[in-house]
């Protein structure tokens, strides 16, 4: 029967109607680690592992909260066993990306921060960095260990550094969408003028994970520098308020950070609509969101440090610390 | 055969003419597709109910003066210990409540164990789950005996006839075998998450939402302050609960355990097999099912642990890091209930 044009016009009102219904089911859904399989998938067992046992009367740090009151574990030095984790880990292959830009004069400090995350970031484990720099012929040649990556990004600068800080949020977003939720399982942004000086290892990696500040985590709830003005979408109400995260280390897996830079950009652009400029910028739509987000793990100081402030008893390890620097020299 | 010539030449000639509003009508329902499903991804923004339900304004955590200084409150594996004053039912409440979760408590009342539903289950209305969905999956062979309790609203009561044995630990390990069957025939379609208890037990304070998990063990009331070497696990090699001296974190109750319906499914026929494997070679494990319970957890750790607070006997006495006592065994004369 020779193919008539009534066949292609039926054929083609056919795609159609598939491209309607099928398309929304064949798109790839946004990546969850670790997906909802059937009941009766492989039962996945921990190896034999060798381990002093935890006593339920005998905690390892009674001078510091461990735990916040919706049971999210806070990272410290003395309360977890990196063999546990990361065999716990082992057991799913998981890839996690960083992601940090270096604009106009902050190059200077990618080989500090590249080199150190080397050595001593999920050391062993899979991590793409994902570089995003106005500078790319500039970024010094590195030797990476095996497991590692790095991804030279192009992008464009902005001339005020508060506004290359915000829109971070929107590039994160963007790439998390496009690229990145096809590539790695967890997302974290980090500054780039950080140093690493002790490792950093699968403690981290959570849902939904905040750095509580190094500056603030002794202030009480209504001195710490939550945005306050109410035309701000930033802004927290006097009398809340958990803790003050820091915007310099984040993450989580690549669907909740998706939504939160997707939230915190939001806010962004409608205080710019609005003219006006959150107090410290990302780092306030930051701790608005996790206010209402509560994040399933916290960093404690340890996971980034001031050099300013020196060290007092409770920080036992200083894991990731900024790098001294004039910031009048560097930002402008 | 005229009607239908006509008919097929009607609708060539139509589809001729209209070839251009089909080709778009196509292009149109592509496109729509596309963005429907792109739209599906954007950021959902927390509606603004639940953010005024969450503006509440509690006492707030502080780094330095850790709630519980006294207990481990945390595992070194990072699994939370349940303890009072360690966490804020409010804002977990707040958690639990906008996922709209279903909560199932699975018990069992073979021969005799009818007689402690009815304080069961009127406990469990006061304290259990308190402002969530409740059902409650009574397993029993005596299903005229179950007593009629009221009931608050969203909670409901499922009579399952299950067949009984002779010999008690034979009805208490085939616990694991019923809730496995159950688990994926019925349990995963109603509830979100599984808690399966002991019935000759009340709940005695409030057992919420701070237990949940994606599959949780409580801290036997015995055994919390013991060292590994010390615990009841079962240490002949011959039998699959075998665990080494060396080797366990706790020691968990099977009085009190569970989590998502896929985590209980998955414990529950690892320990069944377990339990018919050692059956095919003639051994027993010293605590039944506990024992294997136990076996399972050493190599796939529970992500939450209840502190004995939710498994105590007052015959225990009081010991001061216990400031609440939830869920207490109700005084039984062993001989007369369990053999009869």
């Amino acid at each position: 029967m020779a193919i008539r044009k009534v066949h292609v016009l039926g054929l083609v009102l056919a795609a159609g109607v598939i491209g309607f219904l099928g398309i929304p089911r064949f798109r790839q859904p946004m990546g969850q680690p670790a997906g909802q399989a059937d009941l009766d998938e492989t039962f996945s067992v921990l190896p034999r592992l060798s381990y002093p046992q935890p006593f339920v009367d005998k905690p390892q740090r009674t001078d510091v909260l461990v735990m916040s009151p919706w049971l999210a574990p806070i990272m410290w030095e003395g309360t977890f066993n990196r063999d546990i984790l990361n065999a716990q880990y082992r057991q799913k292959s998981l890839v996690v990306g960083v992601a940090t830009f270096a604009i106009k004069k902050y190059i200077r400090f990618i080989q500090g921060f590249i080199g150190s995350a080397n050595k001593y970031f999920l050391s062993g484990h899979r991590v793409n960095f994902y570089l995003f720099t106005d500078h790319p012929e500039k970024v010094p040649a590195m030797e990476l260990a095996s497991e590692k990556h790095l991804f030279i990004i192009p992008v464009q600068n902005y001339s005020r550094w508060q506004d290359i800080s915000m829109n971070r949020m929107d590039i994160i977003s963007n790439y998390i969408r496009s690229r990145w939720r096809y590539e790695v399982d967890y997302l974290y942004s980090m500054d780039i003028d950080l140093q690493m000086f002790e490792h950093i290892g699968v403690e981290i990696v959570d849902t939904l994970v905040g750095t509580i500040s190094s500056w603030q985590y002794t202030k009480p709830r209504d001195s710490n520098s939550y945005e306050r003005r109410p035309e701000s979408q930033a802004a927290i109400p006097s009398g809340e308020g958990d803790f003050y995260y820091a915007a310099s280390f984040n993450g989580g897996s690549v669907s909740e950070v998706y939504k939160l830079t997707t939230a915190c950009f939001k806010g962004v652009t409608e205080d710019r609509a609005n003219g006006i400029e959150a107090k410290w910028h990302e780092e306030s739509h930051l701790n608005k969101y996790l206010l209402y987000h509560k994040p399933t793990r916290l960093l404690s100081p340890e996971y980034y440090w001031d050099e300013e402030l020196g060290q007092p008893p409770i920080v036992k390890v200083k894991r990731l610390s900024s790098v001294r620097k004039n910031l009048q020299e560097v930002r402008y | 055969m005229r009607k239908d010539k006509g008919k097929r030449r009607w609708v060539k000639s139509y589809l001729r003419k209209h070839f251009h509003i089909l080709g778009c009508t196509v292009v149109l329902s592509f496109s729509l597709g596309y963005f429907w499903s792109m739209s599906n991804d954007t950021c959902q923004d927390t509606p603004s109910k639940i953010i005024e339900a969450l503006r509440k304004i509690y006492s707030r955590p502080q780094i330095l003066k850790p709630l519980r200084p006294d207990v481990l409150v945390m595992t070194p594996w990072f699994v939370p210990i349940v303890w009072e004053g360690t966490y804020n039912l409010e804002i977990l409440n707040e958690q639990f409540q906008q996922r709209n979760i279903t909560v199932g408590l699975t018990v069992f009342a073979i021969k005799k164990y009818v007689v402690f539903l009815k304080t069961f289950l009127e406990t469990a209305e006061m304290y259990f789950m308190v402002g969530h969905k409740v059902n409650y999956y009574i397993f029993t062979d005596r299903p005229q005996e179950v007593p009629k309790v009221e009931l608050k609203e969203g909670r409901n009561v499922v009579v399952l006839q299950v067949q009984n044995y002779s010999r008690w630990q034979e009805i208490s390990m085939r616990r694991m075998e019923m809730i496995n069957h159950f688990s994926q025939k019925q349990f995963i379609n109603e509830v979100d998450y599984l808690v399966c208890v002991d019935v000759d037990m009340r709940f005695n304070d409030l057992v919420g939402v701070e237990i949940l998990s994606n599959l949780f063990g409580t801290l036997h009331p015995g055994f919390y302050g013991s060292e590994r070497r010390s615990f009841t696990y079962e240490r002949r090699p011959a039998s699959q609960a075998y665990v080494p001296h060396d080797e366990g974190d706790f020691y968990y109750a099977a009085a009190f355990f569970g989590g998502t319906v896929k985590e209980v499914y998955k414990l529950t026929k690892k320990c069944h097999e377990a339990i018919m494997v050692d059956k095919d070679n003639g051994i027993e494990a010293i605590w039944q099912e506990e024992s294997h319970l136990n076996k399972y957890f050493v190599y796939h750790k529970p992500t939450k642990i209840l502190s004995p607070e939710y498994l105590w006997d007052d015959s225990l006495g009081r010991p001061q890091i216990l400031r609440k006592r939830r869920f207490l065994a109700v005084p039984k004369d062993h001989d007369a209930i369990k053999n009869k």
